[in-house]
């Protein structure tokens, strides 16, 4: 990448690869369709890289409502299904309290409470080799 | 003294471009009148549910805010308000898992959950009406001499 910082463009969220894992950074206030096209570019990119792993960061996220609580959990639903694993670090001590009294306690998300924590979560847990059955590897 | 700019606005809500003006109003007026993080956060996140209510299920309207006080209290009132189909059951509408829309169902019930007042007005065929409140919390009393 040649760009000095990432800067997200409205509309798209950067997603990163590191080696085995989906790296993406949510920050400031989503639009709804900023959203739904992440949902859409993380399973087009898990499929297309045959990574195990997605590591969503949410530190700099101030509020988490029923829509992007949708997301989150659908995001780890389609990825377990395209066999990766997603970890949602980082939540705000209000958010959560938030969401639980909104009535979304999103059972299916695996969290983390830093970046840090969620890739030891994503890494020491790689599955063992062939336990998954042969994957078709795209070039 | 809080002065009623920046908190008291009426907002369109007509595209989820619309969603994030009314939470940036919302996180901005709930700063202002001096709500806690927690405080705000919960409001912000009713806000939300409710103007997505108002832009899916009422075909868009607008967000009115304004301040309130009581005996000495502030707080943050805001108006949803669309001219959508109405809700024909509240009492189903309001209830948990509920949804007409393909959301989780949790956007009516939840949001009455975040706030400290809560009331709703709807006429089938002529649109629905939310108004919810939050007051700021008092700092505790100094205790009185004995």
């Amino acid at each position: 990448m040649s760009d000095a910082s990432p800067r997200p463009v409205p509309g798209q969220v950067p997603v990163l690869r590191l080696g085995d894992v989906l790296l993406v950074t949510l920050q400031g206030d989503l639009h709804d369709s900023t959203a739904q096209q992440l949902q859409q570019d993380l399973a087009e990119t898990i499929s297309r890289t045959g990574v195990r792993g997605v590591l969503i960061d949410i530190s700099g996220v101030e509020i988490v409502d029923s829509f992007l609580g949708r997301v989150l959990a659908e995001i780890a639903a389609q990825a377990k299904l395209l066999a990766a694993r997603t970890v949602v670090a980082g939540m705000r001590p209000a958010v959560a309290i938030t969401l639980v009294e909104l009535g979304l306690t999103l059972p299916g998300l695996s969290t983390a409470l830093s970046t840090e924590a969620g890739m030891r979560l994503l890494t020491q847990h790689s599955p063992v080799p062939g336990a998954g059955g042969p994957r078709q590897e795209s070039p | 003294m809080h002065t009623a700019a920046g908190v008291e606005a009426c907002l369109p809500i007509r595209s989820d471009m619309d969603l994030v003006w009314v939470r940036q109003h919302v996180r901005q007026a709930a700063a202002l009148l001096g709500f806690g993080l927690v405080e705000q956060t919960k409001l912000i996140t009713a806000a939300s549910e409710l103007a997505r209510n108002t832009l899916v299920h009422g075909g868009g309207g607008q967000m009115e805010a304004t301040r309130v006080s009581s005996g000495g209290a502030q707080g943050l009132r805001l108006s949803f308000s669309d001219e959508g189909p109405g809700i024909a059951d509240l009492d189903l509408a309001l209830s948990d898992g509920y949804t007409s829309g393909g959301g989780l169902g949790m956007g009516l019930s939840g949001a009455r959950r975040l706030v400290h007042e809560f009331d709703i007005d709807s006429t089938p065929g002529a649109g629905t009406t939310v108004r919810v409140t939050c007051w700021v919390a008092q700092p505790p009393r100094p205790r009185e001499e004995a």
